[in-house]
């Protein structure tokens, strides 16, 4: 299976292609509205594709993948999110305002956006703080999916450690030279490298199954599979939904569907990106690009991971499902899948694939933590600094703190730990931005106060909700054992239930009842605010 | 439908393309249409 030779030559010719993007980007790269918003002149095929690119990482394909491979095809109800809400509203509905009030505003990232709409350094320090303490963790998961697949492609050449570190180390050079366009420009050729080695991996998989309905027949006829555990939480079978109100049903729904697929649009690496571009025609042509590359990215990572099991279970070498072959590491399913299922040249392409698919993400979250702490938490919210001549500066530091926190967490996650650590992220953006960013957006009755009060309602509403309610995380942290001699404070099916179904509601009432008796922002602000959007 | 035999999981499958396929008649359609950059 091993062929170094040819892989060499295969990432050798990778890395070239994105090391010459990364130096093309460092070399427009003139001063720091380049450097955070790319010079707002993003072609739309870049800007979608590069969208989409760091929307989709190795945490979508290996980790959700593998979920998919346990829990079934009901995960594609996040495909349709992921499209619905991911690109269609997210792009029509948010898009076009972010876009004109981030011009506007002069702002360059998310939490400046947000900060400058509401008068307040405070939103805009707490907003780039959480970002920096809490992306690592999302950034770590994506940095696992690729370390994991290079080391189960040549388990007698490079281990985990070592692919982390050179992986890292690659990622670190473009993103701190180049700058967002360095990064955008990357993106934009590992989406199109993502783009056909999907492809490709449906229809081999397809072909090898027999075809479309005999591989979905064949795995509607495994449900006498399910492991017992499984079944005792509610699962089906892989071509159904699980149980409804059963603890498989509450994850699912809860946490994979809603926590991610509403997340996305309080995803600071990908808000940005909306400021990037010159008008709103950029943004119509976006919307065609990204639809059909997340489908191909989501849609089929699902489908493939739920038709791993007729694979595994029909071969006579394996003769069991997915979860067993992988020892019960939802990680491992799609990585062994390739290796086993697929001839040895579509393994390396598919390596190079998941390799964009990383670097996609991991350079616009390191890009995103890096202005979170330069910019947002110390150049304004700090330093309150009305010039920006260090900006490109402070945010380079910040990018390698970042880089160094989130190497540190990549060794130290336990594994199963990619789609959890990504939904954790999804949802605590949610809860903590959704309400503030739509009412600033939407909504000239917003006040500061409603702002602030949402937020931090949402932040330590999640980090409640973690710490003392849902339990896969409340037992491993361990803080309300220590307290409560309990794993949680609640009973089924609360234990189960994503902080995303109870807290942002909650954040939402807070920010309209706060803002509904605090005193308005002037008049004079909301004209300069909302001076290019029509109401 | 399509060999897979929950609606729910059918009509999920179905929307993906269905919503893929708006995005894309929507990019289309207003292709040329746009505000003038700022």
């Amino acid at each position: 299976m091993e062929n170094i030779f040819l892989l060499t030559i295969v990432v050798v010719i990778y890395l070239l292609a994105i090391s010459f993007l990364g130096y093309h980007g460092y070399r427009q790269t003139k001063n720091a509205l380049d450097y955070l918003v790319a010079g707002r002149s993003i072609h739309p095929f870049v800007m979608a594709l590069s969208y989409g690119a760091t929307f989709i990482s190795t945490s979508a394909i290996v980790g959700f993948g593998g979920v998919a491979a346990m829990m079934g095809m009901g995960v594609l109800w996040l495909t349709f999110l992921n499209i619905f809400v991911g690109i269609i509203i997210a792009f029509i509905v948010f898009g076009k305002r972010t876009r004109k009030m981030g011009h506007s505003l002069d702002a360059h990232t998310f939490p400046e956006l947000i900060g400058k709409r509401f008068n307040s350094c405070f939103i805009q320090g707490f907003a780039g703080i959480v970002i920096f303490l809490f992306m690592p963790l999302y950034a770590a998961a994506v940095s696992i999916g690729a370390a994991r697949f290079i080391e189960a492609t040549f388990p007698s050449y490079i281990d985990f450690n070592v692919a982390l570190l050179i992986y890292t180390l690659i990622i670190c050079g473009y993103v701190l030279a180049g700058g967002l366009k360095g990064v955008m420009y990357t993106d934009a050729l590992q989406g199109s490298i993502m783009f056909v080695g999907m492809v490709v991996l449906l229809v081999f998989t397809y072909v090898k199954l027999g075809g479309i309905v005999p591989a979905h027949h064949a795995l509607a006829q495994m449900a006498s599979q399910v492991p017992e555990a499984l079944s005792a939480k509610g699962h089906l079978g892989w071509t159904h939904m699980p149980v409804l109100g059963s603890g498989l049903w509450w994850t699912l729904v809860s946490t994979i569907v809603m926590g991610v697929g509403i997340g996305v649009l309080t995803q600071p690496q990908l808000s940005v990106r909306f400021m990037t571009v010159k008008s709103n025609k950029e943004l119509n042509r976006a919307v065609a690009v990204g639809g059909v590359f997340i489908l191909a990215m989501t849609g089929i990572a699902f489908v493939v991971g739920a038709l791993s099991n007729v694979y595994f279970f029909n071969n006579p070498a394996f003769g069991k499902i997915s979860l067993q072959v992988a020892g019960g590491n939802v990680d491992k399913i799609i990585p062994m899948y390739i290796n086993s299922a697929m001839p040895v040249w579509f393994v390396y392409l598919f390596m190079v694939t998941l390799l964009s698919a990383a670097m996609s993400t991991s350079s616009s979250q390191m890009h995103a933590i890096g202005t979170g702490i330069g910019r947002d938490f110390f150049e304004k919210a700090i330093l309150k600094s009305k010039h920006s001549q260090h900006t490109i500066l402070i945010t380079r530091l910040g990018i390698l703190l970042g880089v160094v926190i989130t190497t540190i967490l990549s060794f130290k996650l336990p594994m199963n730990i990619i789609a959890v650590a990504t939904a954790i992220f999804f949802g605590l953006c949610a809860n903590t931005f959704l309400p503030m960013y739509i009412g600033a957006l939407f909504w000239k009755g917003m006040t500061r106060a409603g702002a602030v009060t949402s937020m931090l309602t949402g932040f330590f509403g999640t980090a409640f909700w973690l710490l003392f309610i849902h339990e896969k995380e409340s037992a491993a942290i361990g803080l309300c054992n220590m307290i409560f001699q309990k794993p949680t404070l609640v009973k089924f099916p609360w234990t189960v239930v994503d902080p995303i179904v109870a807290i942002l509601p909650i954040s939402f009432v807070v920010a309209i009842v706060v803002s509904l008796f605090t005193k308005k922002m002037p008049k004079e602000h909301l004209a300069v605010c909302f001076k290019h959007i029509e109401f | 439908m399509f060999g897979i035999d929950d609606p729910q999981v059918w009509l999920a499958y179905v929307l993906c393309i269905v919503s893929a396929l708006c995005a894309v008649c929507y990019g289309v359609v207003n292709w040329n249409k746009g505000d003038e950059p700022i």
